[in-house]
C-alpha cells in the first residue's frame, strides 16, 4: 500500500464514550510551525481528566512536536510557534502572557532519555519541592519518600538517597526523573516515549506505573510501540504528516478504525 | 605463513599507511625530543640551585646572596588578583553567550573578538595597559599587572565557559524547565553542576598560561628588587625577575633565574595534572 495514495485531509472523530468526562486539556485548531515548515496542521483533540492518551504514529508525524506545545517546551528554542487554541481548564496557555515557569508546574514532562540532575538523588526531588514551597526539613523528607514510593523507586533508593542521580540503571533514572516530575505536584504529565531507552523489565515497571498514576493525573504519553499503547492508554490519537487522523478511545481505534490510515498503520503495514 | 592479500590495491594503500604512520611518529619525536631537552636542563640546572633561602631571602643584589621569596609572593597576588578579575567576567560572558544569547548576533560577534583577543600578542595587551593605566596614573603598579593578566585571562574563561555549557545536553534544559525552573536558577543549579570540572579546567588553564607571562608584566607590574606588595607600587615577579637575571652577566643571577623557571615550570605542571584530573572526573562521573 502506496502512502501516496492517502488522500483525504479530514478527521475522523470517534465520538462513543466521551460523555460524562471532563475535559482537562482542550486543543482547538493548532497549527504548528518551524520556521515557516508546517509541522502540525489544524489539530483539534481532547486530554480527559484522569485518563491517559496515547499519541501514535510513524516518526516525523508530529506526535512530539505537540506534546511539546502542551507545556510550551518549545518556547526553549527560536523560530517556533504555534497558532490556534490549547485550554488547560480555562485558561488559554498559548497566550503570550502565559508564565511558562507556572505552567510547566502543572504539566509535568518525562523525556526519552532519562535525565536526572547531576546531583543526589534526594535533591533531584528535594530541589522541585523547594521551588514552591518552604516546609522544614522533616516534612520535606517525608514528601521526598512519597515522591520515590510513588514513582516505585523508594525500596530501590533508601540506603542510598545521597548517591548521585546519574549513577543509577537507565530504568531506575526514569523512574526518578518521574518522581522528580510528581514531586512539583502537577495536575497534568507528559510522557515522551519514555520507554525507548528502556529495557523490556523496565517499560513495564514504568508501564504499571502510569496506570497507578492516573488516578491521580492526566496523562498523555508518546509511544512508538503501540503495543504500549494499546497495553496503557484509554484514548489514542493516531497522526500522519502533521495531521491527526483519528481520535477516539483506544478499543474502538484498535479494533475497528474507521480510517484506512489508521488500519494499515496499527497493523503494522507502514511505520 | 601469515594470510596475505594479493590484492595490488589493499597492498598499496598498506604500504603508504606505513609510510604515513612513519612520518608521524617520526614528528611527534622530533617535536618530543626538543621539549625533554629543555626540561632535562631545566631540572638540571634548576635543582642545583633550589635551597631554602630561595623560598626565605629577598632577591639579592649581583655578587649578594638570597632568594626569590618577594617575586614568588608578588607572582602570587599577581595571578590572584588577575584570577579575580578574569574570572567572574569570562564565566558572565561565556554563561551569556551559551545560555541566553546562544542564537544571537551579538554571540557571534563577541566570540570572533574572544577568539582574536585569545591569540592576541601579551606585549600588545600589556602596552594597551600601560596606556590606559600606568601612563594616567604616572607610574608602575601591581593593579596595572594584575588587570594586564585579568584581560588575558578572560578569553580563555570565556571559551572554555561557553565550550563547557553547550556541551551540557539541551535535555537537560528542558528537563530543568519541565518542573517550572527559571532560567536563571537552571543555569545555577543544572548547568553550572554539569559543566563544573570544565570550567574549573579553564580557570586553572588560564592560570597556567598568565603564570609565565613576561611582556604584559614589563610595562605594568614592572618589577621590585625588595619586599612589597603594596599593588599601588611595582611588585616583583618571576617572569620579570628571571628575564632580568638570566640576561645579566652575574653567574648568581643566572642560578637563580634557573631555579625560578624550576618553580613555575612546577607550579604550571602541577596546575596542569589537576586540570586533567578534573577533566578525567568529569567523563567517569
Amino acid at each position: 500500500m502506496s502512502l501516496a495514495s492517502f488522500t483525504t485531509p479530514t478527521v475522523t472523530r470517534s465520538q462513543t464514550g466521551v460523555q460524562g468526562l471532563s475535559e482537562k486539556i482542550t486543543v482547538r485548531d493548532l497549527e504548528f510551525f518551524y520556521g515557516t515548515n508546517r509541522a502540525l496542521k489544524s489539530i483539534n483533540m481532547s486530554l480527559y481528566q484522569s485518563k491517559v492518551t496515547a499519541l501514535i504514529g510513524p516518526s516525523g508525524c508530529g506526535k512530539s512536536t505537540l506534546l511539546r506545545i502542551l507545556n510550551r517546551m518549545y518556547d526553549l528554542y527560536p523560530n517556533q510557534r504555534a497558532t490556534g487554541h490549547v485550554r488547560l481548564d480555562e485558561h488559554d496557555i498559548l497566550s503570550p502572557s502565559q508564565d511558562l515557569n507556572l505552567l510547566r508546574a502543572k504539566v509535568g514532562m518525562v523525556f526519552q532519555k532519562p535525565t536526572p540532575f547531576p546531583m543526589t538523588i534526594y535533591e533531584n526531588i528535594a530541589f522541585g519541592i523547594r521551588l514552591y514551597e518552604r516546609i522544614p526539613k522533616s516534612e520535606l523528607d517525608d514528601r521526598v519518600k512519597q515522591c520515590l514510593q510513588r514513582a516505585a523507586l523508594w525500596e530501590e533508593v533508601k540506603d542510598k538517597m545521597n548517591a548521585n542521580g546519574l549513577s543509577l540503571s537507565g530504568g531506575q533514572q526514569q523512574r526518578l526523573c518521574i518522581a522528580r516530575t510528581v514531586a512539583v505536584r502537577p495536575e497534568v504529565i507528559l510522557f515522551d516515549e519514555p520507554c525507548s531507552a528502556l529495557d523490556p523489565i523496565s517499560t513495564a515497571k514504568i508501564e504499571e506505573l502510569i496506570d497507578e498514576l492516573k488516578e491521580d493525573y492526566t496523562i498523555a504519553i508518546v509511544t512508538h510501540n503501540m503495543q504500549q499503547a494499546a497495553r496503557v492508554s484509554d484514548f489514542t490519537a493516531f497522526m500522519y504528516l502533521g495531521e491527526l487522523v483519528e481520535f477516539g478511545e483506544t478499543t474502538t481505534i484498535f479494533t475497528s478504525p474507521t480510517d484506512r490510515r489508521t488500519q494499515d498503520y496499527i497493523t503494522g503495514r507502514f511505520g | 605463513m601469515a594470510l596475505e592479500s594479493p590484492n595490488a590495491i589493499y597492498n598499496s594503500r598498506r604500504r603508504r599507511n606505513k609510510v604515513a604512520v612513519g612520518l608521524a611518529i617520526g614528528a611527534t619525536t622530533f617535536g618530543l625530543a626538543w621539549l625533554v631537552f629543555i626540561l632535562a636542563e631545566l631540572l638540571w640546572k634548576g635543582f642545583s640551585g633550589l635551597n631554602l633561602a630561595v623560598f626565605t631571602e629577598m632577591t639579592p643584589p649581583p655578587g649578594g646572596s638570597g632568594g626569590l621569596l618577594n617575586p614568588i609572593a608578588g607572582s602570587l597576588v599577581l595571578t590572584v588578583v588577575a584570577v579575580m578579575i578574569g574570572t567572574p567576567l569570562g564565566i558572565l560572558a561565556g554563561t551569556y553567550m551559551a545560555e541566553y544569547g546562544r542564537y544571537d548576533k551579538l554571540t557571534i560577534i563577541v566570540r570572533f573578538i574572544n577568539d582574536i583577543l585569545l591569540s592576541a600578542p601579551s606585549i600588545v595587551i600589556g602596552l594597551f595597559i600601560y596606556e590606559i593605566m600606568v601612563a594616567q596614573t604616572g607610574h608602575f603598579s601591581g593593579w596595572a599587572g594584575a588587570v594586564a593578566l585579568g584581560v588575558i585571562v578572560i578569553p580563555v574563561v570565556v571559551r572554555t565557559t561557553e565550550d563547557m555549557l553547550t556541551l551540557v545536553p539541551d535535555t537537560l534544559r528542558e528537563a530543568a524547565a519541565s518542573i517550572g525552573l527559571p532560567r536563571s536558577l537552571m543555569i545555577q543549579k543544572v548547568a553550572y553542576r554539569a559543566a563544573r570540572a570544565g570550567m574549573i579546567t579553564g580557570v586553572l588553564l588560564a592560570v597556567a598560561r598568565i603564570s609565565g607571562e613576561t611582556a604584559p608584566l614589563l610595562f605594568t607590574a614592572l618589577n621590585n628588587q625588595f619586599w612589597s606588595l603594596n599593588m599601588n607600587a611595582p611588585v616583583a615577579s618571576l617572569p620579570v625577575v628571571i628575564f632580568q637575571f638570566a640576561l645579566s652577566p652575574y653567574s648568581d643571577w643566572q642560578q637563580l633565574a634557573w631555579t625560578g623557571a624550576l618553580i613555575i615550570t612546577m607550579a604550571v605542571l602541577a596546575l596542569s595534572i589537576s586540570a586533567r584530573v578534573l577533566s578525567a572526573q568529569r567523563k567517569t562521573s
